[in-house]
């Protein structure tokens, strides 16, 4: 058994539109960045607006919907970038 | 030695980034700004407030940097990101390059650029004259914000 606890951070637009700019999930330990973007649409009020593929960064590195999560991880969910 | 930031809130100096990449031994130097402007779409653009993700946006600035030096060992190039409220015909991104020749400091600064606009977690909200917001992404998305501009 056990689990994880992840902390999601939402920026800009996604922030705008969920209300929130910080979301605690607590996950199965296996869970990968898909199940965290599900878990965050399905939970959190205003987030099911969200796309099912967000660009997405783990601890401040890009990250793919594959990738595995590890407990304290920091995911970041990043709207279309704007710099420059 | 703390690095020092890519990202900042005041005026963008070109002055300080040329003075930043100049030596003896790099007589090629290019220098890009990115302004804020009206789009052939966008109406009266008055300002564009610009937020980021800024331990990340220093990570993947330097990561760029990095990679631009490795590509172009004989380059120095530098870049400033700004964020807040940007108004109307004021940088909000700089980049200056220099190398021993031309073509390697344009090849360089234009490498920069291009990987800034894919790559930093910065996000812009235009804010038009008449009070309306509407967030812009770099792929041409345009997404109305229900928050007031003014």
């Amino acid at each position: 058994m056990g689990g994880l606890t992840i902390r999601c951070r939402l920026f800009a637009r996604y922030a705008e539109v969920v209300g929130r700019e910080e979301v605690e999930l607590s996950l199965p330990s296996d869970a990968l960045v898909g199940d965290a973007v599900a878990a965050l649409r399905r939970t959190v009020p205003g987030a099911a607006i969200l796309p099912e593929r967000p660009l997405v960064a783990i601890n401040q590195r890009h990250a793919l919907p594959t990738d595995p999560l590890r407990d304290g991880d920091e995911l970041a969910f990043l709207p279309p970038l704007a710099g420059g | 030695m703390t690095p020092v930031p890519f990202a900042t809130l005041g005026r963008i100096s070109p002055g300080d980034l040329l003075d930043a990449v100049r030596s003896p031994e790099r007589g090629g130097t290019a220098l890009f700004l990115g302004t804020v402007r009206h789009g052939p779409d966008d109406g009266a653009v008055v300002r564009i407030e610009y937020t980021a993700y800024e331990p990340m946006l220093e990570a993947e600035f330097a990561s760029i940097l990095a990679e631009a030096e490795r590509r172009w060992p004989l380059a120095r190039v530098v870049a400033k990101h700004r964020l807040g409220e940007v108004p109307l015909g004021e940088a909000s991104i700089g980049i200056a390059a220099a190398a021993p020749h031309r073509a390697d400091a344009m090849a360089a600064c234009g490498f920069v650029i291009e990987q800034a606009k894919k790559r930093l977690p910065v996000w812009k909200r235009e804010i038009l004259a008449d009070g309306s917001a509407a967030w812009r992404d770099n792929l041409g998305g345009r997404t109305a914000s229900p928050r007031p501009g003014s």
